[in-house]
Order: C-alpha cells, then structure tokens, then sequence
C-alpha cells in the first residue's frame, strides 16, 4: 500500500562530512537514505550528535552535500543550478527552527518577519494585498491581525514559535523541515503548537520532516520514524511499530530510556544498555526490509536474528520472506 | 521547627520583583516541608515561580526581588535573616544546587579537579592536596572514567553530559544536606537523563541527601520524587505523594498539565492542550489564577481564591471543586483512567506502595 504513494521526497546514500581529508573529519550524516511520502509526518529521532539536524540541513541544501542524492518533487536538488530553480525549491521546503527566541529578527516587526518570503519570491500583488496576506497567516497560526505591528519580544515562546510557523507558510510550501520546534516550550504550550501543526497538516496538504530528540512527541506527531545514531540511520518503520516493537538495539535502548509521567511504570522501569561497539565491527551493513515498511539496518548474518525478532513480535508470519 | 522530620519548613513566602512596569508578584503566599532524605518535585511552567522559590532558600535572589513576607526556617534558623556573610557558609556546604545548563555553570578557565575541591578548601578548610584527593574520590563516586586522567582537564573537554556529572560533583562534595536540582537533565539526552537521574538516585541513599528537584518534565517527576507540589502562577495549587498527583490528582491545573502529555500509549488523535497563557503577575487575577483557563471553572473561581481542601493526611488541593457544596464534574478521560487505578492500588493497603519502591 505505502508504494501507491506519492513520494515527495528521496534521499540515497546521503554523506555530509565536514573537514574531509583533515584530520578531524567528522561523519556527520554517513550513507542515510530514506523516503518521504507526500502529506505524511516523517520522524527523525536521534541523541544529540547523531546527525538529525546536519541531514534536515543538508536535504534543504544549505550545505552541499559529501556525497549522494537528494530527489525533491521528482527533481535532483544538486542539479538545480540556475538562481531561479534553487529560488523555486526553497519556496517549496520551509523550515521552522528549535529557538523561537533566536530565529527571529528582534529587529523587525512581526509582519515583516512574516511577509520576508513573499517579498522575496514576488507573491503579493501590492501593499494591501501583502497586507491581507500576513493578516491571514497569522490567523491561521492563531495569533490577533494587531500584532502584525509589534516586536518578537512582545510575545511568549509558544506565540514566537507560531509567528515561525506563519513565516513558514507564507511562501505556500509543500513540505516543512520542523528541526526540535517544540523542545524549547512549556508542557502545556507543546501540546498547542503540535496540535497547530497537525491541524495545518490536514487544511494545506503539507509533509513534515520532524526531527526532534523527544520521542514520546515524535511518535505521536509521525507516521513513521527513522532512528539516527552516529551519522547512520539505523530502523525506519511505521511509528506505533517501531515504538510497541523495536527490532534494533539501539533503538530499545533508547525507548526504555524515555521518562513516563506514570510513578507506577517509573519504579518497574528496566533501562536496556546498548552496546555500541556492536556497531563498529566493520562489518558491511544495509537497510533490509524485516517486516513490511519496517526496516533495519544489518549485515547479512544478522537478518535472520531481526527476522526472528519480528516474528515473536507478531510483525511477519514466519513464512512470508 | 514544628516538626523534626522537616529540614527546610517555607511558610507564607511572598516574593515581589520591581521592574519598570510595576511589580511582579512572582510568589504569592508559598508553604511547604522539605522532609529529611526525601525527593520533592516542584513542578510548573515557565514563570510559575518555581526557580524564584528555591533561589530564595539559596539567598541568590535578584537584586530587584523583595521578599514581602514569610520565612525559610533551616536548622531553626531563619534564612531569609541571614546577612550575605552567614549565607556563604552555607551556600555549597549544607544547601547545594545544580543548575539546568552544565555548559554555562562551571568556570571554563579552571581546572575540574579544582572546581570540585574548591569548596572542600573554602567550607572545610583542607589543605589543597587533601581537597584534590577528595575531588577524585568524588569524580569516581560520579562516574567519570579515567578520573586520574581527567582531574586536570578543562570544562570544554567533556560532553554535556560528562559536565553535569561534573556540577554534581561540586555540588555534592560537602554532602550538603539539601541538594537543589533545577531542571538538571533539560539540556541532556534521554539516554544521557536516565544515567543522570540514576546517578542522583543513588547518591541520595549513599549521603542522605533530601533533594528539591525543579522540573517541566512530568516524566522525570513520576521517576524521581516521593512527594510534588505543583504550582502556578506564583502559588502552589496541589501536593501530595508522587502517587496522588499523579493518580489522583484534583486540581484542573494538574489534570491539564498530566492531560497534555503525551503517554507512549496515546492514540493519534488531538492532544488535550492548555488554552491560553499564564497570567501576567504585574496584575496577578482574582481568585483562582488558572480559571480563565479551565474548563471546569465556577462563578466563585474569578471571585475568591480557593483554599486547601484535604484529599488525605499527604495531599491537599486549592480548588473550588473540592468543596463540599461544589457540583461533582466529571475529569478529563485519562484523569478518569488514573483515578480508577488508583483505587485499585489502594486495595491492597499501604505495604504495596513500599515494597514496590525499594525494588
């Protein structure tokens, strides 16, 4: 069923390194490839240092990538040469980034902060329509018309965060890379602008890559989620599945690592270790369909180890291969 | 002291700030125990007034805050009487805090193993030698690996979590006898939070600590604390063991705040979120602060403010709804779920809760 999607976005073998060559070189994104399906909420979860965020980065081609393909809507984004392709594709991906304190101009008024992408790409007829545009935006977000006129610093995080996300959406985008845009919120004003995004979600047809660390969060926003660790993604699968029945390690290592506001779960909690050397074996690894849509990344010896996994799972009947 | 179980007793605290738009009243009337060797979470959002109560038990107040009134009673003694002279001596030595974020709280120019034994030097006069070799006893007790390897490194030298391994260290190197944690784990990892928070769990049973632990992270409260207080707007609206407030609490505030969490059995659908924002304190509401947000508010919550009601010996809970004229509502479907279950945990009697908890 997945397959009869449309798929908004592809990335194939992606590499980012940084000082290659140096000594230092730093794999910070090292052979990632994943699919993103048009109106659905990608996930990507991942520690700090796993390369979640340099992978947004690279996909919206703000650094040109070591190695790899990036196919957006159909089109190769490291062959968009001319000025007005590049222009195009970053009309269509947006961003919304993690501080709403630090990512607007504490110089600018709110509706210029909101009206700079349609400045730019030339989408408002005149003033008054320019005017009517960002008006509308910032009802869409939930934010008052009135304050069009007023500073970032008049606003509370969970206010800043939804003039980022009209800013995003006054371009009209297809899909919105949303890099931690809750984590610096209140409990209580998270569940606001989650619930704000899904809502936008459903009315514009838009496609999220949501990279976050909070994974309670991620998988209830998601549809599917891709684990990050040390530059690799290593399980992408269908969100419930790879939260109920995690087939890597790592990525049980990490679920039972999540805090539960349930005192109860809290004092039976066991924390799985991972081994991280497991990974380190030189051994070579691919993505390998384990159960349908769920895949992890192996070596040929460890397949029938993840098969048997999601067998006792429930995930595969042991005759289908 | 009233009671000799109780190491810190706060009573009718109110904290005013003057800023150039009047005054902010940051704490409104604040009373609360801190029991010996116990685990109390502070929990509530940004501008609730929770880091302004403990730097108040620490004297690290602004100098723009004026303490209207109440007292912070520890060892007998009145905290808020001290002079700046007498605070320093117990500031690190018998109340230490650990601060949210670790990059910014350790001195980049010094040496840790130095950081570590500078209290030792300054509260317990050691010669630096003796302090040096504490620090390192004190950096194995935390986990660091290679400690002789790493006493003469600098801040920058460690991953985030690595550093506040380091801040504990300082901050428990007196073995005070109240530890503050202000968000301790806000800026870490989840895998990194869960070594973390064991690391201060097991601690705690080591030196008898009894901890005050500040925190947004409702996750983090069920694994830590024996008791919480939740507060908003300035006023503590509801304590009682980790138990009652999470499985039975009373206040709508609270049943908002567990309500917009998602738990990882939650289904797709909407979360329940708060409305609104918190009220600004310049000009603090009348009655109770979180009716303009509740959806279970009354005519008398936006005319008179709510006193305790008693749910049990261990919790309490200001809101109109527990009066015994109050019209019975029916609590949010997850807060139902909770209530439920904590009926069926009481069946057993008490025993159960301890037995469960050493395991």
């Amino acid at each position: 069923m997945p397959d009869e999607r449309k798929k908004i976005l592809e990335v194939h073998h992606l590499k980012q390194y940084f000082n290659v060559g140096k000594k230092d070189e730093v794999r910070a994104v090292d052979d990632v490839s994943f699919d993103i399906y048009e109106g659905e909420t990608f996930g990507l979860v991942g520690e700090s240092g796993s390369g979640k965020t340099t992978a947004g980065r690279a996909i919206i081609h703000l650094y040109e990538p070591t190695d790899g393909q990036i196919i957006f809507d159909g089109k190769d984004v490291s062959k968009l040469h001319t000025k007005k392709e590049m222009h195009e594709f970053r009309r269509e991906i947006q961003m919304i980034f993690q501080d709403p304190y630090a990512s607007l101009n504490p110089r600018m008024k709110v509706k210029d902060i909101v009206a700079e992408g349609i400045d730019i790409h030339g989408l408002a007829k005149d003033d008054a329509d320019r005017t009517k545009q960002v008006e509308d935006l910032l009802e869409t977000v939930g934010l008052n018309k009135d304050h069009s006129s007023r500073y970032p610093h008049e606003f509370s995080g969970g206010q800043r965060q939804r003039i980022g996300i009209a800013r995003a959406l006054a371009v009209e985008p297809k899909f919105i890379i949303a890099d931690e845009p809750i984590s610096a919120l209140d409990v209580s004003i998270q569940a606001q602008v989650v619930n704000l995004m899904k809502e936008l979600q459903v009315k514009q047809n838009l496609t999220y890559l949501f990279i976050a660390h909070d994974l309670s969060m991620v998988k209830y926003i998601s549809d599917r989620i891709g684990v990050m660790h040390y530059g690799k993604i290593l399980e992408i699968g269908p969100a419930d599945e790879v939260y109920n029945h995690p087939l890597h390690a790592y990525t049980k290592s990490l679920i039972s690592a999540v805090p539960v506001p349930d005192p109860e779960f809290e004092r039976n909690r066991k924390q799985v270790p991972y081994d991280e050397s497991r990974e380190m074996d030189d051994k070579k690894r691919r993505m390998v369909e384990i159960a349908p849509g769920h895949y992890v990344r192996a070596s040929e010896d460890e397949v029938p180890m993840y098969t048997q996994r999601a067998v006792d799972a429930g995930l595969v009947t042991e005759f289908s291969e | 002291m009233e009671n000799p179980e109780n190491v810190i007793e706060v009573r009718d605290l109110e904290i005013n700030f003057h800023t150039y738009a009047g005054e902010v009243k940051a704490i409104r009337d604040v009373s609360f125990d801190l029991h010996k060797g116990e685990t109390l979470a502070i929990v509530g959002e940004s501008g609730s007034g929770k880091s302004v109560t403990t730097r108040s038990l620490m004297g690290l107040l602004a100098p723009n805050a004026e303490i209207k009134k109440g007292s912070i009673m520890f060892h007998g003694e009145d905290i808020i009487k001290k002079s700046e002279k007498d605070m320093q001596h117990i500031r690190g030595k018998d109340i230490a805090m650990i601060f949210q974020d670790p990059m910014t709280s350790l001195d980049p120019t010094m040496r840790i193993g130095m950081q570590i034994a500078e209290p030792l030097m300054k509260h317990k006069g050691l010669k630096k030698k003796e302090a040096i070799a504490q620090a390192l006893e004190m950096l194995k007790l935390v986990g660091i690996t290679n400690p002789e390897g790493r006493i003469n490194d600098y801040p920058y030298q460690f991953s985030g979590g690595m550093r506040q391994r380091i801040v504990i260290a300082i901050a428990l190197v007196c073995y005070p006898e109240v530890l503050i944690a202000d968000e301790p784990t806000t800026a870490l990892d989840v895998t990194i939070q869960a070594q973390i928070l064991d690391l201060m769990k097991d601690l705690q049973n080591r030196i008898d600590t009894s901890i005050i632990f500040i925190t947004h992270d409702l996750g983090v409260v069920a694994g830590m604390a024996d008791r919480v207080a939740v507060m908003y707007a300035g006023k503590i609206v509801e304590y009682g063991t980790v138990d009652e407030i999470f499985f039975n609490p009373q206040h709508p505030y609270t049943w908002g705040l567990i309500n917009s969490m998602p738990t990882l059995d939650t289904a797709s659908g909407s979360l329940q979120a708060i409305p609104g924002t918190p009220p600004d304190l310049l000009d603090p509401p009348v009655g109770d602060a979180f009716a303009a947000r509740s959806d279970y508010a009354m005519k008398i919550d936006t005319e008179k403010e709510p006193p305790f009601f008693k749910v049990s010996d261990t919790h309490y809970a200001a809101t109109w709804l527990l009066h015994p004229d109050a019209p019975k509502v029916t609590p949010p479907a997850e807060i139902v779920r909770r209530q439920k279950k904590f009926a069926a945990m009481q069946k057993p009697a008490a025993p159960f809760a301890k037995t469960a908890s050493k395991e």
